[in-house]
């Protein structure tokens, strides 16, 4: 199903190719995912899982979950969602663990000239979304030199998938939409001393702040005198009776797949939880024309802004406060879904089940800071409820327990990604001081006052209470850090 | 019911919103249902008459001066919310228009006749497209005028292209 008018987007597709899926000839546009390709031909089934023998279907779509691993051209275990689509791909439904081949793999690099050493930046920063390139034009601006290296194909994290106009204000990109917020922060690094490496993961990060690259499928190294970790943050799953179907997706995996990969992803979706995600993501899956059966959320108020709710009410779509997903329906795929009044206690009232004819069921039920590379690079972190999980403890320049390594964005507390540019400039910003004159502290201090000046006003409302709270613990916790040392 | 439980505000929440019966008598005039303390304030700049403030920082609700609006609709697709209406109730009796953000595809033509929608979404009746604004400047967000029933004009917020297969 894809999707052929759209309000906002224009899907610039490359050719269509023909490609194999367990014996079957099916086309799909080269340069696309695969997951999005087979998705677009009706398939949902991509993989059964180790023990079970459950049909699996994608569900994170940014290459983080492994619920999309399928054997492509031989080679099992590869991350659909993640993986261009060529032309004359052979492509086959997984089961169990797979089988490694000894053949395809990359051969080693046989290249006398293969920079295996990328030598030394300045400031290294890992993540390409608001919060990283914000960081990167900070510095740049400055006159300080970065590489910023993301596993993405293109730059831009998530915001190459919100449709929406930013909230905020003039100097936030208020009133721009998502995507050209991405792409004018795209255009901003291109004039500065900025090195981005998309299409490039990082492994790790060992002592000496050497950063462990792969790229291509060959290893680098690169070691930086600064590193910021803008890592971003995975969505969270929720635990229901066939929760594990194809057609359960979490909210950014149904962005990507509609506003990305221009495929719808079902013909009537339920929405689970009405925070802002959950509401800005109905609102889009209407305007891509799918149908929303319900928003379900758990609490008795919604989360969201009364704005985003109110959209999608005048179009006709209900929210149901108080209420949860029991069950999804279906064996091979979601065909329907039961969901239930709950008490205060979060326990189903019986007799007010209702059964839902929907083929998708979308999750929007929160996220959680990416911390893997700090937690490896032996960061001191701390379970934050307000900030969405456990977090590498930060002061307020946002530097973590190891020295010149800084965490900015979601990966430092669930926010929006107005405030991720704020906190990626103050990481930039204090990333860069100790490669500055005496002379430039006056304009640095400056620069700083402002970020946290905007972080301030853009928290400063009653839907900035859980970011306030868990930055405090935050700072809190540093300070006590601090004292120990 | 509050509005944060079904998303629909309430009648004394919608009043301070909507200018007197004399004002509306005398042109068309922006009504932002804008009522939640959010980081948030476009509309103020969009105003070309400086009518929109917002008390405080951009955290506070914003307010029209109905005096000085004149119902320019440059706010209607400057709003990130779509919370922005421009209602004219100056029209002959019995009629008026609503202005709408509208983000779908197909843009209904300038005569045909929709199915207008309340806040709930629940069919009001019909309406009739007499103008599609769409400019570069308004940045994908179209602005729909419908005319409309002057006592549907305070609850008409949004419409439905009208079945044409049969």
């Amino acid at each position: 199903m894809r999707i052929t008018e759209h309000p906002i987007l224009k899907f610039e597709k490359g050719p269509l190719v023909e490609f194999e899926h367990d014996g079957r000839k099916l086309k799909g546009h080269e340069g696309e995912s695969i997951a999005a390709a087979l998705h677009a031909a009706g398939v949902r089934v991509l993989r059964h899982s180790i023990k079970l023998d459950r049909p699996r279907g994608f569900f994170c779509a940014i290459g983080r979950c492994s619920s999309c691993l399928m054997t492509v051209d031989g080679v099992p275990n590869v991350m659909t969602c993640v993986t261009a689509l060529s032309a004359g791909m052979r492509i086959e439904t997984q089961t169990g663990k797979g089988i490694i081949p000894d053949v395809h793999f990359p051969t080693p690099p046989t290249d006398p000239d293969y920079p295996r050493d990328l030598g030394n930046v300045p400031l290294a920063i890992v993540g390409a979304g608001p919060a990283g390139l914000s960081a990167a034009i900070a510095a740049g601006q400055l006159g300080v030199r970065s590489v910023v290296i993301d596993e993405n194909p293109v730059p831009g994290g998530q915001l190459i998938k919100q449709t929406h106009m930013f909230f905020g204000s003039k100097e936030h990109h208020a009133r721009v939409r998502g995507i050209d917020i991405g792409a004018i922060l795209v255009k901003e690094i291109e004039d500065l001393p900025v090195d981005c490496l998309t299409g490039t993961t990082v492994l790790g990060l060992y002592p000496g702040r050497m950063l462990a690259l792969l790229r291509n499928g060959r290893l680098h190294r690169l070691t930086a005198d600064s590193v910021i970790l803008a890592t971003g943050a995975s969505e969270n799953m929720l635990a229901f009776p066939n929760s594990d179907l194809p057609g359960v997706y979490g909210a950014g995996a149904v962005q990507t797949l509609m506003n990305v990969d221009g495929v719808a992803p079902g013909k009537r979706v339920l929405m689970i939880g009405a925070g802002n995600i959950g509401l800005i993501v109905s609102y889009q899956l209407l305007q891509a024309g799918v149908e929303v059966a319900a928003v379900v959320e758990g609490l008795p108020e919604f989360g969201g802004y009364h704005v985003h709710a109110a959209k999608i009410r005048r179009a006709g779509v209900p929210i149901m406060t108080s209420h949860t997903v029991l069950r999804a329906l279906g064996t091979d795929r979601v065909e329907g879904a039961v969901i239930s009044k709950i008490d205060g206690d979060w326990r189903p009232i019986e007799g007010t089940e209702v059964e839902l004819d929907v083929d998708t069921i979308c999750l929007a039920v929160g996220l959680t800071p990416n911390c893997e590379l700090a937690s490896q690079f032996g960061c001191d972190e701390a379970y934050v409820a307000e900030l969405g999980g456990r977090v590498a403890i930060h002061d307020a320049s946002l530097e973590t327990t190891v020295p010149g390594v800084h965490i900015a964005g979601d990966a430092s507390g669930i926010e929006e990604a107005s405030t991720a540019m704020l906190e990626g400039r103050l990481a930039g910003l204090s990333a860069a001081a100790k490669f500055l004159h005496d002379r430039e502290m006056g304009e640095l201090t400056r620069l700083r006052s402002e970020a946290e000046e905007g972080l301030r006003a853009l928290r400063a409302g009653p839907f900035g209470k859980h970011a306030r709270a868990g930055k405090r613990k935050m700072l809190a916790l540093a300070s006590a850090r601090g004292g120990d040392s | 019911m509050s509005h944060r439980q079904d998303g629909i505000l309430e009648r004394r929440q919608l009043l301070p919103l909507v200018p007197s019966t004399e004002r509306s008598a005398c042109g068309p005039v922006a009504i932002i249902e804008c009522v939640e303390n959010i980081p948030c304030d476009p509309c103020v700049e969009a105003c070309p008459k400086g009518a929109i403030r917002i008390e405080g920082d951009m955290n506070g609700t914003p307010s029209v001066d109905f005096d000085t609006c004149d119902g320019c609709g440059l706010c209607v697709s400057a709003c990130p919310g779509l919370a922005i209406f421009v209602v004219d109730m100056s029209l002959d009796a019995g009629a008026a228009t609503v202005s709408l953000p509208y983000e779908y595809t197909p843009l209904p033509s300038v005569g045909d006749t929709v199915v207008t929608l309340s806040r709930e979404g629940k069919v009001l009746g019909e309406g009739t497209v007499k103008r599609v604004l769409q400019a570069l400047a308004l940045d994908r967000t179209p602005i729909v005028t419908l005319s409309v029933p002057a006592d549907h004009a305070m609850d008409v917020r949004h419409f439905l292209a009208k079945d044409v297969t049969a």
